[in-house]
């Protein structure tokens, strides 16, 4: 494996994690926005089940929101270093999709920062900008995807600004995006609700997270076809090389789909929940990794590669040597904060 | 108004609209890293005082300031994420040429961004999980990691000034990198321990002036005075070093980038036994209306009234930086309030050191409450000095900014939609951090925060 491509490695790493764990975050906010009106406080009863969702998805995103996007920072640093020219190509293509989730992001970090802390009257209008930036973001990260593995982006740049990510195929990625976010978010918190010990809210997660299973299943069939119809570069490179990883992702993706149903039908025990996160995880990121099989050796689909693209050799070696580092620095403090986070989940 | 007009001639232009961008949106993240840069030192100060001294005001004062720090580390990560869209989004032809030199000081950045949004999320959990004195140190990595990234973002501006370390392609892109050149540039070692003392100051006398005006107030009781006196301690031991290293940047300057140095005191004939120049307006070919030292800018950039000082007339009227009286003036704004709030730091210090208290009129609260805002305002002042000196050229004597800019549609609307959400912004910000004020001078439950537990306020 050349340099070039250890980067690029790292760089699907880092992508990998920020749709992992930002991914997540993401989904909790739009469920935080599905949950509906907030009712008055009723304190002799327990709380409203809307309620208790909204408080377990700000104990679950709480400690890590922040650490979590550090992962986009991370992944547009490396793209600009190790490969101007291929981030110079995308910015001057998809300024648009990227300025309104730039937007969305400064919305929804705002948002998620100040709604506890605002006086009541303007809590509510913080929570929805959350939620609603949640939704957005997401959606336009998801066309840029789209429109990248559709080859709209040019090596040089200046593509059609706006044909460029409002074809089919960038659309729905918007879309993939967007469930498999939500999807993500709803497994994480059926185990943080289980932790927890409230069974009715475990539940409550578990039948959304079957929802979006069915909807990001039937939206990735449809994704199929898209492919092979406006990215046939990429398509052929998932039904070729890049065919394991996408029976893997989609035996992931039924088996965390049968957890789920029998959790439902039963009780959520130990094993299952143990099982789920994995499921749910291995199937969004197998699809992550047969996307950069499919388009290997290019980071742009047929317009540019990886070899091409790739800066000067002290810049690769720079990214390299920093992962290495945040590696040794970055990770173990990372579990120290999940164990502490964790922690509070448990109390 | 003989500036405004070229400004109004190409008004229509990306370049202005994409500077325009730029600068408020980088003049507003500023503040907002100072704050992530040496609030978290300031509170860990409190903090050691609280629980070596047992002193319960300060560790009060510690756990509430730690709530701010929070807050405005979430909104100063968000207000940098848009940063790094910009520079793609602004400039992709700076982006694609020199990524992979500008690119290395934003790269280690990334590990001590990490770490210090990873620390400050434990330290905040840590108040209720992690035992005395293991809290205190987990705040240690935050001051660090504060630190480090300060370097390595300011390693990545001063190259831009003093650009080195590499050579250029055929294609005119970067084709090879030294990265300690471009890392330690010669702009990198007066930037980088100018801006984090900046940072130190901006911290120390803004939170200062909160307890000024409290005490103002009539809140004089002992938390609100060792909530004044610990920033502003601070702020006032490091203020005197700030002139010091500013006077020695002013010579680097001179060295390193004499066009800029020409632009920020005004001079336009080369020669000896130049005039400083306070205030005024610079036209073209003269200086108005300042008051002018005779000799006192040569001596202060070689030590010697003799020192050969170069003009504007030694460089071509295309790379000469814009709106000069912008310049001048900010250059001057800058170095007239630091040196005012030395004058408060000695005042202070000197009331310390006779009677160990706080100088005994109310006029020094008075001025210790300004002196939060002028300090961002000198800030502020020096980063225009640093950003549109460096004009015409975004890589200085590489790449004009014109030829950076992107060719995109609708920057305009951009600019304007951006400047209603960050003022949005800067408005809930300040309802939020008076909200924190309000309710624990009323001692109500503690207000939620996006990081910490659930507090027992919440009613859960």
């Amino acid at each position: 494996m050349s340099e070039a491509d250890l980067v690029a490695v790292i760089l699907w790493v880092g992508i990998t994690l920020y749709a992992v764990f930002g991914g997540a975050d993401f989904g909790a906010g739009m469920w935080d926005l599905l949950a509906g009106r907030e009712r008055p406080r009723d304190r002799r009863r327990r709380a409203p089940l809307t309620e208790r969702a909204r408080d377990q998805i700000d104990r679950s995103i709480g400690p890590v929101w922040e650490a979590n996007h550090v992962w986009l920072i991370f992944s547009l640093v490396v793209l600009w270093t190790a490969f101007a020219e291929a981030f110079a190509a995308v910015m001057t293509t998809l300024y648009i999709p990227l300025a309104l989730a730039a937007v969305g992001i400064v919305l929804r970090g705002s948002g998620f920062a100040f709604r506890h802390a605002l006086p009541g009257p303007v809590r509510g209008p913080a929570t929805r900008v959350f939620g609603v930036s949640s939704l957005l973001t997401p959606f336009f990260m998801g066309t840029v995807a789209g429109a990248v593995a559709s080859g709209q982006v040019p090596a040089d740049g200046n593509g059609d600004p706006t044909a460029s990510w409002t074809g089919a195929l960038p659309l729905l990625t918007g879309a993939i995006f967007v469930a498999s976010a939500a999807y993500l978010a709803a497994v994480f918190l059926v185990r943080d609700a289980g932790a927890a010990g409230d069974r009715e809210l475990q539940r409550y997660f578990a039948r959304r997270a079957l929802a979006m299973a069915v909807i990001a299943g039937v939206l990735a069939v449809a994704g199929v076809f898209a492919l092979r119809d406006e990215a046939r570069f990429v398509y052929d490179g998932l039904v070729g090389p890049g065919l394991p990883l996408v029976v893997l992702s989609a035996v992931c993706g039924l088996g965390a789909l049968a957890i789920l149903a029998l959790g439902l039908r039963r009780e959520f025990d130990r094993r299952m929940i143990l099982a789920l996160r994995p499921a749910a995880v291995g199937a969004v990121v197998a699809v992550i990794w047969g996307w950069f099989v499919a388009q290997h050796p290019y980071l742009l689909p047929e317009e540019l590669s990886i070899a091409d693209a790739a800066g000067a050799e002290a810049a690769l070696t720079t990214v390299i040597v920093v992962f290495a580092i945040a590696a040794v620095l970055v990770i173990p403090s990372l579990l120290l904060l999940y164990v502490l986070a964790q922690r509070d989940v448990l109390d | 108004m003989l500036e405004l007009t070229p400004l109004l001639a190409d008004a229509g232009s990306n370049l202005l609209a994409a500077r325009y961008q730029m600068a408020f949106t980088l003049g507003f993240h500023i503040i907002l890293a100072c704050f992530g840069v040496a609030f978290p030192a300031i509170m860990l100060i409190a903090e050691y005082r609280g629980r070596k001294h047992d002193d319960a005001d300060a560790l009060l004062l510690a756990q509430r300031w730690s709530k701010v720090v929070a807050v405005l580390f979430a909104v100063g990560a968000v207000s940098g994420t848009v940063l790094s869209f910009e520079l793609g989004l602004l400039w992709p032809e700076m982006m694609n040429r020199f990524g992979d030199a500008f690119g290395v000081g934003f790269a280690i950045e990334g590990i001590f961004f990490f770490l210090e949004a990873i620390f400050i999320a434990i330290y905040i959990y840590g108040w209720k999980r992690l035992p005395g004195w293991a809290h205190f140190w987990s705040g240690i990595p935050i001051v660090l990691s504060g630190i480090g990234g300060a370097a390595a973002v300011i390693a990545a501006n001063s190259w831009m000034n003093t650009p080195q370390g590499f050579e250029l392609g055929a294609d005119g892109r970067v084709s090879d990198v030294d990265v300690s050149q471009v890392l330690f540039n010669p702009a990198f070692g007066h930037e980088f321990p100018h801006m984090l003392l900046a940072a130190y100051m901006v911290t120390g006398f803004v939170v200062a002036s909160v307890y000024a005006v409290g005490m103002i107030r009539g809140r004089r009781d002992r938390y609100h005075r060792v909530g004044f006196i610990i920033p502003f301690a601070v702020a006032a031991a490091i203020t005197p070093v700030q002139l010091f290293v500013g006077d020695i940047a002013a010579r680097e300057v001179y060295d390193d980038q004499p066009v800029k140095f020409a632009a920020m005191e005004c001079i336009y004939e080369t020669g000896d036994n130049q005039a400083e120049h306070i205030g005024g307006i610079c036209t073209d070919d003269e200086v108005k209306g300042a008051i002018s030292i005779p000799g006192l800018d040569s001596l202060l950039a070689g030590f010697s009234t003799s020192t050969v000082v170069q003009g504007l007339e030694d460089f071509p009227d295309d790379e000469e930086p814009p709106a000069l009286s912008l310049l001048h003036l900010s250059f001057d704004a800058m170095v007239g309030i630091g040196t005012a709030l030395l004058l408060l730091a000695a005042w202070f210090a000197i009331a310390w050191y006779r009677r160990k208290d706080l100088p005994d009129t109310i006029w020094f609260l008075r001025a210790s409450a300004v002196a939060g805002v002028g300090a961002i305002v000198a800030m502020e002042c020096g980063w225009i000095v640093t950003e549109v000196g460096r004009q015409p050229w975004i890589v200085h004597g590489y790449m004009r900014t014109e030829d950076a800019v992107t060719g995109a549609q609708g920057l305009w609307w951009v600019f304007a939609v951006t400047m209603l959400i960050y003022a949005t912004l800067a408005v809930v910000a300040a309802i939020v951090i008076r909200g924190f004020a309000r309710r624990w001078r009323e001692d109500e439950a503690e207000p939620g925060l996006p990081y910490a537990p659930p507090s027992e306020g919440r009613g859960r």
